[in-house]
């Protein structure tokens, strides 16, 4: 009798109960179910208990009243906007003008993080306790006094317009804010845009051919002159055969304000500075950490490369610190956009000042709106985190972890 | 295992919790021993807290009028302070029983917010405020003018109806506060502040200079300000109607806080009704027979109130103006009690 091993039993109930209800069998998977089922119905009973109490006191509800007139200005709006425009566009000025307000905040907070941070491990003792002072008092007081404080004491102190200071005529800077020349697109900015386009896309093509150069054969290009002669002459040729892209559009002082231009508004200055000011202080401790946590050993081995100390932070250590730096970076990214509701403290339109406040009070639905606002934050703060975690994962690849 | 279970039986509890009985807002008073008042952050002549954190204004006298004839003391008030933000939220959820708040009465808040308008204590209009140096004359000719108004109130979309239908441009600055929306009016952010006439005149009081500021002539807006009550429990909603009805009557009548007990002995049935001895008007609210005097003694007649609030007896020094009788040349009317 040939006797050679038998193909294992199918077993199939057994594979069916593990995939189900794991090492619990099938208990396991009741549980599983009846626990979904109860979170279900209770989810469901506060939703239908919620919906009749409003009926009962004939509160409206339901997302019908984003159709209707909104009745309202709003001082900054990045689209088109006027007070016969529905609640709907309201909500997306204000979600414009609150990522505008986190992008610029991001930006600089991040330049001033690392720049204090590397000012705070520097050897010169005066630039370190100058930078740890900076850390220390931005840190520990209250986001909304520095808010209030940059908006107050900084633009109070400036001029009114008709006093404004001005740069050659052009720029005018008052309390109502900063107002520069609209560029107005002539004939040749279509040409013009071409060319720059046309030098970025070189630049990028210049970049990755010399990093392969340098790699594959150890040749370093400098192409920092080639780019800079890119970017600026194409454009300029294409500017002298095509014609100026560009002319200006320039203030003048009217009656109370300017007319013409375009205009910062200081609400709009104050909260980006004390955001920027106030997360870049806690960005500069994580970056910091970050950078401590790379071993000494490191530093010391660049240094004996015979590189400077610049050059070592730069290529070496804050590369290996991107790990450690890159999570709780994030946090704080999140951190100045949740931050930027406090806009409402000084009367910029931010979404949560115009939609959450404005349109909330004027339709009375209270849950709807709250409901939509908390739903957009966790949207912007998702997308943000995900786009950390793919730059998380592509310094991780690189570096062969 | 012991957390979860907790937190599920919170969670039930919140989704099952029953509606609170809107019917019975009434008992509830009577059983907190405390009427629970919604009032402005600071407006004078409205609701103000002075140094002491003792609440005067027309509005907090409505409030303390209801209390009266309900516990007999006008002090048994508690005073909610509220923005104009979360005012009718927290009058929604039951935190407040009676808003008194210099309300604007309109349409879509008698019916989208669940809460009724129980009657006009003030009849407001809009209006503008400029620095006197700025030699404006008159709301036409804030063409492109800084205009610097609080969030969320029926002054924002009147604002901005104002401009348009005058086709002149304008920056609005909008402040969740009204303490900040001033703080920048006066610092010259803007060149012009806008809120209700009576507010107009109150907030420049507690500016550091009052003589640099004038209010401009026009009034764009009808702004009648009133109490409001929840949808739902009839009774409390004739409560607060009726007292406020009976200040007017009694001004009407003659009756003041000091001559109400000389009144009560008079032998004219308009005043024997009014004021308890004929009749039970008071048991049909569900109050007592000297509902009215309760009133007159806690806060006096309307005119009374007007004056040391807002009126002659005040710092404001509004002139009665739309808020006098009917028959002495405003509007303020109320029905007869019989």
């Amino acid at each position: 009798m040939t006797t050679g091993p038998r193909p294992p039993p199918r077993q199939l109930v057994a594979k069916l109960r593990r995939a189900l209800g794991g090492g619990a069998g099938w208990n396991g998977f009741f549980l599983q179910v009846l626990f979904v089922v109860l979170l279900a119905w209770i989810a469901y009973e506060v939703v239908a208990n919620v919906r009749s109490n409003l009926e009962t006191q004939r509160i409206a509800a339901g997302f019908g009243f984003l159709a209707n007139n909104a009745g309202f200005d709003v001082n900054q709006s990045l689209i088109p906007y006027s007070q016969s425009d529905t609640y709907a566009r309201v909500f997306v000025v204000g979600l414009l003008n609150t990522l505008l307000v986190a992008i610029i905040g991001i930006f600089f907070a991040t330049v001033i993080g690392f720049l204090v941070a590397l000012g705070r491990l520097s050897p010169n003792w005066l630039l370190a306790r100058i930078s740890g002072g900076y850390v220390e008092l931005l840190r520990n007081i209250p986001l909304l006094f520095q808010i209030l404080f940059w908006y107050l004491a900084v633009l109070g102190a400036l001029p009114p317009p008709r006093q404004s200071i001005s740069l050659l005529g052009t720029i005018f800077l008052s309390n109502r804010g900063l107002v520069v020349p609209t560029p107005v697109p002539q004939a040749g900015s279509e040409a013009v845009g071409i060319a720059l386009l046309v030098a970025i896309a070189a630049s990028l093509l210049l970049r990755f051919y010399a990093r392969r150069q340098l790699f594959q054969s150890g040749r370093l290009i400098t192409i920092w002159p080639y780019v800079v002669a890119m970017l600026i002459g194409l454009p300029l040729i294409a500017a002298l055969i095509f014609g100026a892209p560009v002319s200006f559009e320039i203030p003048q002082l009217k009656g109370f304000n300017f007319a013409g231009g375009s205009r910062i508004i200081p609400e709009l200055v104050a909260l980006t500075l004390a955001l920027s000011t106030y997360t870049g202080s806690f960005i500069a401790e994580v970056v910091r950490s970050g950078i401590l946590a790379v071993h000494t050993g490191q530093m010391e081995a660049g240094s004996s490369l015979g590189l400077t100390r610049g050059a070592t932070l730069r290529l070496i250590v804050v590369p290996q610190a991107m790990r450690v730096i890159l999570p709780p970076l994030t946090n704080q990214y999140l951190n100045l956009t949740k931050n930027s509701s406090l806009a409402v403290a000084i009367g910029y339109p931010d979404l949560v000042s115009v939609f959450a406040g404005t349109s909330l009070n004027q339709t009375g639905q209270a849950i709807e709106i709250i409901g939509i606002t908390m739903g957009v934050y966790l949207l912007i703060s998702l997308v943000t985190s995900a786009i950390m975690s793919f730059y998380n994962w592509r310094i991780g690849r690189s570096m062969g972890a | 295992m012991k957390r979860v279970s907790f937190v599920l039986a919170l969670a039930l509890a919140a989704g099952f919790s029953a509606q609170s009985a809107t019917a019975q807002t009434l008992k509830t008073i009577k059983d907190r021993g405390m009427v629970a008042c919604g009032v402005s952050q600071g407006l004078p002549g409205f609701s103000v807290p002075d140094d002491k954190g003792n609440w005067t204004g027309i509005d907090v006298d409505v409030c303390r009028a209801v209390a009266a004839v309900i516990f007999n003391d006008p002090t048994k008030v508690k005073f909610v302070s509220l923005s104009a933000k979360d005012r009718f939220t927290a009058l929604q959820s039951g935190e407040i029983d009676l808003l008194s708040r210099n309300t604007t009465w309109t349409l879509s808040r008698d019916t989208t917010l669940g809460a009724n308008f129980t009657g006009v204590t003030y009849y407001d209009g809009q209006g503008f405020m400029v620095r006197k140096s700025l030699k404006v004359n008159s709301a036409l000719e804030l063409n492109s003018a800084s205009v610097c108004v609080q969030t969320g109130t029926t002054t924002e979309q009147n604002l901005a109806d104002f401009f348009k239908s005058n086709n002149m441009k304008y920056e609005v600055v909008a402040f969740a506060g009204a303490d900040e929306t001033v703080k920048a009016y006066e610092s010259g952010r803007c060149d012009a502040f806008t809120t209700d006439a009576s507010g107009l005149y109150a907030y420049r009081l507690k500016m550091t200079n009052p003589a640099d500021h004038v209010v401009l002539p026009e009034i764009i807006s009808k702004e009648p300000l009133g109490p409001m009550v929840r949808h739902g429990d009839d009774q409390w909603f004739d409560i607060v109607k009726w007292v406020l009805f009976a200040m007017v009557d009694a001004e009407e009548l003659g009756i003041t806080q000091r001559n109400v007990d000389e009144m009560a002995k008079s032998d004219k049935p308009e005043l024997k009704r009014v004021l308890g001895t004929d009749g039970n008007f008071g048991e049909q609210l569900g109050l007592t027979k000297d509902w009215v005097i309760r009133i007159l003694k806690a806060v006096g007649n309307y005119g009374e109130s007007f004056d040391r609030n807002v009126g002659a007896g005040s710092p404001l020094g509004i002139a009665r103006g739309l808020n006098a009788l009917w028959n002495k040349g405003g509007i303020q009317y109320a029905p007869p009690i019989r």
